[in-house]
């Protein structure tokens, strides 16, 4: 679910006044297109961009390790926020774009952002063959998506991998129809979360080769996120026993809580919980960027005899982008061990 | 007690009004006149600093060269960080068209109360324009006071559909450090070039300090001689109360409270002057600003708005000047009064002593100043120097006034045989010190007139005779790019004698910012060209690119003489003159910039015609290519504009003029009037022997013309040495150019004719005072009660 | 020596209006005066004596009554003729501030000789001598002491070589002996050159080494 960093293309607005929160995604879409359930979501269409909704992301998390067992994390992330419902051409194109990119190492922690216009060919996604850009950052290969090549680079950091799935494509909620709230705010979210993973980190004192897993998410919506609603915690967690589990908590402003999750088998097939079914806890907290941030997690699925404790790789994995936010990868001790994403927002 | 006291002290401006009224005026004046310069030059400075503060603008490196949409997004994928821009005139305004997206962070136009942002990337999108700009189109306008007056912004999409320019983008502007592993340029697109960042701002700023340089100049000298007056008027004042003084140090007040009190007195004075004197200073802004805005605008180029707004920065400094210039001004009365026996006898010092004491002493501090003002113009280095230079002339030769006119008075005095005649330059020579302060005003008003008229119509001059020589094309095209250039051209070689193109790139010359010029080999430039020196043979060996010819101002900067060598490496065959320009500058045959810069086409071009069918020729190619408004210019119509820029410029140093004038006009009056009371006893007994009041009033009416005149043609040599000191010193220092000096003596004959108006238009109410003098009046001089 | 005296009042009245209020400076004052005579004016502060000394050099106009100076009439004579009769008929010594600063002594004694077109060096050169400054000519008065300057201002006074000799406290800012020397030169001088002298003086000492003493109270001649 992180849907809703797209407001932050608002935020990042130069012109300013937009900033919003996260709260204004609530909000009606007038004009917009709205998810229904029991559409059926097609590939590789449904790789591609969908103008006619609000907001939609191509997410990509990473878990990689060096040759000499050091772990890191890296994100790549290609938003799309639409002003109007179309796709338009040239300038007047009502489509902005936004990327960010990211690479965690135990003890340091690397953003960069992008922003562009739709129309005029700086960013942008295709499907036949696939490949999703913003400058020189790109998510390209078979139409599928099952062989990827993804690049990022920065002045002071790069990266360079390969993708190839080991396993199917999984759709959240019903079929791919991902309810939010008890409202029924809902989204379209699919994701491949069994791509293996090798290439070259490029950073300040020289490239590291690295191997490892990562997960990527596919999400579109107008309306995703009920007007009470103020922020999120997102887990991505891979387990040891080769399965996996998709896990959010979205955070009322009167302290209630509306969690959601998938289960995903070694093979792929998945089992979606609704609200309640699993907890996800705070144990500590930590400062970063001058908040508390939760960085130390209780994740219990008893459905599945799940119960863990996540923990940040590196505590200020803060993303310092035009809407700011927590996302870094994690490692799950307890009942399963494994390793995984956490994204979280909304903390002042 | 202190009450009393203050009481007592203060009772003196009650009894002498006139002295409150022309130490209030003087300070009031003085004021009015530094302050309406600092509004000014307050109002461009804030405009200047609100256009460094906006997208395109410099410090950051550009790519230049044939660009469109293409191109840019080409570069954006390959890693570059840059941001399109695309400049036009739109509604006689620099419409500049960014997109938000890519700006450099920090730069971005502001606006704050934009709430919807589609409003201003979506057609029909919004303009915004600075607080003052008014322009009638039919689109949504935004105001910011971040947008400088004379420019709009709107996003780039919008700003190529106001523009009819769809694609079409000038430079892209270079807005961060480069991603690891950026490709090449040269990989992107072979005719790209990135360019170090246009220091424009910087180049407005040090082009149009000349003019504000000028004008504090004007202000500060103003200032001066307002607080002449008020020196003046604070001397008669202590000097009156000293009895007073006595009187109520013997009741007991100690010293120290009473120039405490006399302080406090002055304080009050001067906040009380100072408020006057700003806002007359704002009314003198506001009336001249507009004639300003239109010179820096047209000269520089630089948009100040036409408006005045209330800053802290001039009413603090206005403020300052007053106290300050009161402090100034009241420093000597105060010490005497500090120096003063309690018992001293009120007989005064014998006058002439003291006089021809102070005379002599005032003469020195001049010598030693003009001795300075030699050595600084021998030894000294740099503007301030310039500037020193000329503050040390000037006031070393105010103070050798009252020795020099007491010498000429004593001379004219010698062949008089009449015995009124004799008594008439007598009698004014012993007027001098109290006139000095009013005379020495007068002679730097005068001076300060003609040295910066004679500055500015030089410049005129030479100028005018300048672009004479480098506007040698009858008309000058510029393409709104590459494509467009290679259609003109193709459609100019038929129908003109000559297609001349002007290509350049900015470049740095032993680390200073500097454009490169090619030029074609062609008569145009061999005959015109305004070169000051060269080495044989020039034009052959420029075209056989041998070496390169130099501005000026590079060539003052770097000590280059024909002959020598560039730190680049080429040799310079000739140095031109190039006034109006800040930076360096190089000219290179047009066939080695072109294997130098091949990917710089040229957009710009020279065309020559038959002069009586240029006219003709520009309309046909406006009415054939679809040029900017400033895409076809003829060679009259610049050199019309240049001349009516100047004409700006003449309304505002004139003005200026008159003021200065006026203002010490009024110290002569005031001077007359204080003295007017301190003279009865030396009129009267030329009254009791039987020489009218009307006569003697007649006699001081033309005492002061006289006096005026004496300063008048003292002024000139002055005059000329401070508008040599102007071209020759203060030009090369703050520009790098150096003009040749001319002399407008209808100029200065109609200036010393105001002179004398304004010496006998201040001496005509002392002197009708004198005439209608009750014998009463005169009587009481000889009374025994007096 | 001849019918006419040189200086001839008769009735002479004269008033001023001072806030309004009308005072009554001279009422009906008659006197005459023979060349080579001097005459002392006494009386009180505010008696009109120095008024008198004013209308007769034609300082002033007077309200009513005849003034005659050498026969002719004086009263009648508008500004600039009053300026004329200053500049040749009649020389007067005030009490200070006779001299004109910005004149040395020599110009000082020569000027109003000139302005009278009758200069006489030799005339100056002994008036000069007379009065012991021959060897400060070239001096300015602000160097020389109270009596001497006025001993310049009544030998400027004689240089000119006037009918009557007008004088109001010509020694009032001198003590009693500086006083005496400059009496005696005056007296001495216009004896010798057979001048006229009115001389307003407060002091009765001073007084009655004149020929006559003419006494006023409250603009009268009352002895």
């Amino acid at each position: 679910m992180r849907f809703l960093v797209m407001i932050c293309v608002m935020a990042a607005w130069p012109l300013g006044g937009l900033a919003q929160g996260f709260a204004g995604l609530g909000t009606d879409a007038e004009g917009f297109s709205v998810p229904r359930l029991g559409t059926e979501i097609v590939f590789p269409e449904d790789h591609g961009a969908h103008p006619e909704y609000r907001i939609e992301w191509w997410y990509l998390t990473s878990n990689l390790t060096g040759a000499d067992g050091i772990e890191y994390g890296v994100q790549w992330t290609l938003f799309r926020s639409a002003l109007a419902p179309e796709a338009g051409e040239g300038w007047s194109a009502p489509q902005i774009w936004m990327g960010h990119a990211a690479l965690t190492t135990p003890d340091r922690h690397f953003v960069a952002e992008r922003l562009a216009r739709g129309g005029i060919g700086q960013a942008g996604v295709e499907t036949a063959p696939f490949a999703a850009w913003i400058d020189e950052w790109r998510m390209a290969g078979t139409s599928d998506i099952s062989d990827l090549s993804l690049t990022a680079s920065a002045p002071d950091f790069a990266y360079d991998l390969d993708l190839v799935a080991e396993g199917p494509i999984v759709r959240h909620g019903e079929n791919g129809y991902s309810v939010k709230s008890s409202e029924g705010q809902a989204s379209y979210y699919y994701s491949q979360p069994f791509y293996r993973v090798e290439g070259t980190l490029n950073l300040p004192e020289g490239p590291v080769e690295v191997t490892g897993g990562a997960w990527l998410d596919r999400e579109w919506s107008s309306q995703p996120l009920s007007e009470n609603q103020s922020g999120w915690d997102w887990f991505s967690l891979v387990l040891d026993t080769g399965e996996r589990l998709m896990a959010f908590r979205l955070r009322e402003t009167d302290g209630g809580q509306f969690t959601s999750g998938t289960w995903i088998a070694p093979d792929g097939t998945a089992s979606a919980f609704g609200d309640g079914a699993l907890t996800a806890t705070p144990l500590s907290t930590t400062r970063v960027a001058g908040r508390d941030v939760p960085v130390q997690w209780q994740v219990e699925l008893p459905d599945r005899g799940l119960d863990v404790t996540v923990e940040a790789m590196n505590d200020q994995a803060w993303m310092e982008t035009s809407v700011p936010y927590w996302e870094g990868p994690v490692r799950v001790r307890g009942s399963h061990g494994g390793r995984g994403y956490l994204e979280m927002t909304g903390y002042e | 007690m202190k009450r009393r006291a203050l009481v007592a002290l203060l009772s003196h401006w009650k009894r002498h009004p006139l002295q409150a009224f022309a130490l209030i005026a003087g300070l009031a004046l003085a004021t009015a006149l530094w302050s309406g310069v600092q509004a000014i030059n307050a109002e461009a400075r804030a405009s200047y600093d609100r256009a460094a503060d906006v997208v395109g603008a410099p410090g950051l490196d550009r790519i230049e060269g044939p660009l469109d949409q293409q191109t840019y997004v080409a570069l954006r994928r390959a890693g570059w960080p840059v941001s399109p821009v695309l400049e036009g005139d739109w509604q006689g305004l620099r419409l500049i068209g960014v997109d938000p997206l890519t700006a450099p962070p920090g730069n971005a136009v502001a606006v704050g109360d934009l709430e919807d942002p589609s409003a201003f990337l979506r057609p029909p999108g919004a303009v915004v324009v600075g607080p003052d700009t008014r322009i009638e189109a039919e689109v949504r306008l935004l105001r910011s006071e971040d947008v400088p007056a004379g420019v709009a912004y709107a996003d780039i999409g919008i700003a190529q559909g106001l523009l009819g320019r769809p694609g079409a983008i000038s430079y892209l502007v270079l807005t961060g450090p480069l991603p690891r592993g950026a490709a090449e340029l040269g990989t992107v697109s072979p005719e790209l070039a990135r360019a170090p960042g246009g220091d424009g701002q910087s180049d407005v700023a040090r082009l149009t300090d000349s003019f504000h340089l000028n004008l504090t100049a004007f202000g500060l000298l103003s200032a001066a001689v307002g607080i002449f007056i008020v020196y003046s008027a604070i001397s008669l004042a202590f000097e009156q109360r000293r009895t007073v003084v006595r009187t109520l140090r013997a009741l007991g007040v100690p010293l120290r409270d009473i120039v405490g009190l006399l302080a406090v007195e002055l304080l009050g004075l001067a906040l009380i002057a100072g408020a006057i004197g700003i806002a007359l200073g704002y009314a003198i802004a506001a009336a001249l600003l507009p004639d300003v805005a239109a010179t820096l605008s047209g000269l520089y180029g630089a948009d100040v708005p036409g408006a005045i707004r209330l800053r802290p920065v001039w009413w603090l400094s206005g403020l300052g000047i007053a106290i300050l210039g009161t402090g100034l001004a009241a420093t000597g009365a105060v010490l005497r009064l500090l120096r003063m026996p309690i018992l001293e006898t009120a007989r005064p010092e014998a006058w002439r002593l003291r006089t021809q004491r102070t005379l002599r002493r005032m003469a020195v501090g001049g010598v030693l100043l003009l001795g300075l003002s030699a050595a600084l113009g021998v030894a000294g280095q740099g503007l301030i120097a310039g500037f020193a230079m000329l503050a040390s002339l000037l006031v070393g030769a105010a103070l050798l006034l009252p020795l020099i006119l007491d010498t000429i008075l004593g001379l004219a005095a010698h062949p008089a045989r009449a015995p009124l005649a004799r008594w008439f330059w007598a009698d004014g020579r012993q007027q001098v010190p109290g006139l000095s302060m009013a005379l020495m005003a007068l002679l730097l008003a005068m001076a300060a007139n003609i040295g910066v008229s004679t500055m500015v119509s030089s410049f005129r001059l030479t100028f005018t005779g300048w672009l004479d020589q480098r506007l040698a094309s009858e008309l000058y095209v510029r393409a709104q790019d590459a494509g467009q250039a290679q259609d003109l051209v193709a459609w100019l070689e038929p129908r003109a004698t000559a297609v001349l193109p002007i290509v350049s790139v900015e470049t740095r010359i032993a680390g200073l910012p500097a454009d490169i010029f090619g030029v074609a080999d062609h008569p145009t430039y061999r005959d015109n060209w305004p070169l000051l020196s060269a080495v044989p043979g020039v034009w052959d060996r420029v075209a056989e690119g041998e070496g390169v010819l130099i501005n000026e101002q590079l060539s003052r900067r770097l000590s280059l003489a024909p002959g020598d060598t560039l730190p680049e490496g080429e040799r310079v065959l000739g140095i031109y003159s190039d006034y109006g320009n800040p930076a360096g500058q190089l000219l290179v045959g047009l066939e080695t910039f072109r294997d130098r810069y091949p990917q710089v086409a040229a957009r710009q071009f020279g065309v020559r015609v038959p002069p009586e069918r240029a006219e003709a020729l520009a309309q046909e190619i406006t009415a054939t290519f679809a040029l900017g408004p400033d895409g076809v210019v003829d060679q009259a119509g610049i050199k019309a504009f240049s001349l009516r820029i100047f004409e700006r410029t003449f309304t505002v140093t004139r003005a200026l003029n008159v003021l200065t004038l006026a203002v010490a006009g009024f110290a002569i009056l005031m001077s007359l009037l204080t003295l007017a009371g301190m003279r009865l006893p030396q009129l009267a007994p030329l009254w009791a022997m039987g020489v009218t009041t009307g006569r003697l009033a007649r006699l001081e009416l033309l005492r002061a013309v006289a006096l005026a005149a004496v300063v008048a043609v003292l002024s000139l040599p002055l005059g000329l040495a401070l508008a040599w000191v102007l071209l020759a010193v203060v030009n090369v220092e703050a520009f790098g150019w150096r003009l040749p000096m001319y002399l407008f003596w209808p100029d200065y004959v109609e200036l010393w004719g105001w002179a004398l108006v304004a010496a006998a238009l201040a001496a005509a109410w002392p002197a009708l005072r004198m005439a209608r003098l009750q014998p009463g009046s005169l009587l009481r001089v000889f009374s025994q009660e007096r | 020596m001849t019918d006419t005296p040189l200086l001839r009042v008769s009735d002479l009245t004269k008033s001023f209006s001072d806030a309004g209020r009308r005072i009554d400076v001279l009422n009906g004052v008659s006197l005459h005066l023979d060349a080579g005579q001097s005459l002392a004016l006494t009386g009180e502060s505010g008696s009109g004596k120095s008024t008198l000394l004013h209308l007769i050099a034609g300082l002033e106009a007077p309200d009513d009554g005849v003034i005659e100076i050498g026969g002719l009439r004086t009263d009648t004579l508008d500004d600039a003729g009053r300026a004329r009769l200053r500049r040749s008929d009649v020389g007067l010594v005030f009490q200070q501030f006779n001299l004109i600063p910005s004149l040395s002594v020599g110009d000082n004694i020569a000027f109003q000789a000139q302005l009278a077109g009758r200069y006489d060096g030799a005339l100056v050169k002994t008036l000069a001598d007379q009065i012991g400054v021959a060897d400060q000519l070239g001096k300015y008065p602000e160097a020389l002491s109270g009596g001497q300057q006025q001993r310049v201002a009544i030998a400027r006074t004689l240089a000119a070589r006037p009918k009557l000799v007008l004088a109001d406290e010509p020694t009032g800012n001198l003590d009693e002996p500086r006083a005496d020397a400059v009496l005696d030169m005056m007296l001495r001088i216009v004896r010798d050159t057979g001048t006229a002298l009115v001389m307003v003086t407060h002091s009765r000492r001073l007084a009655e080494r004149l020929d006559r003493v003419a006494h006023l109270s409250r603009g009268r001649i009352v002895a």
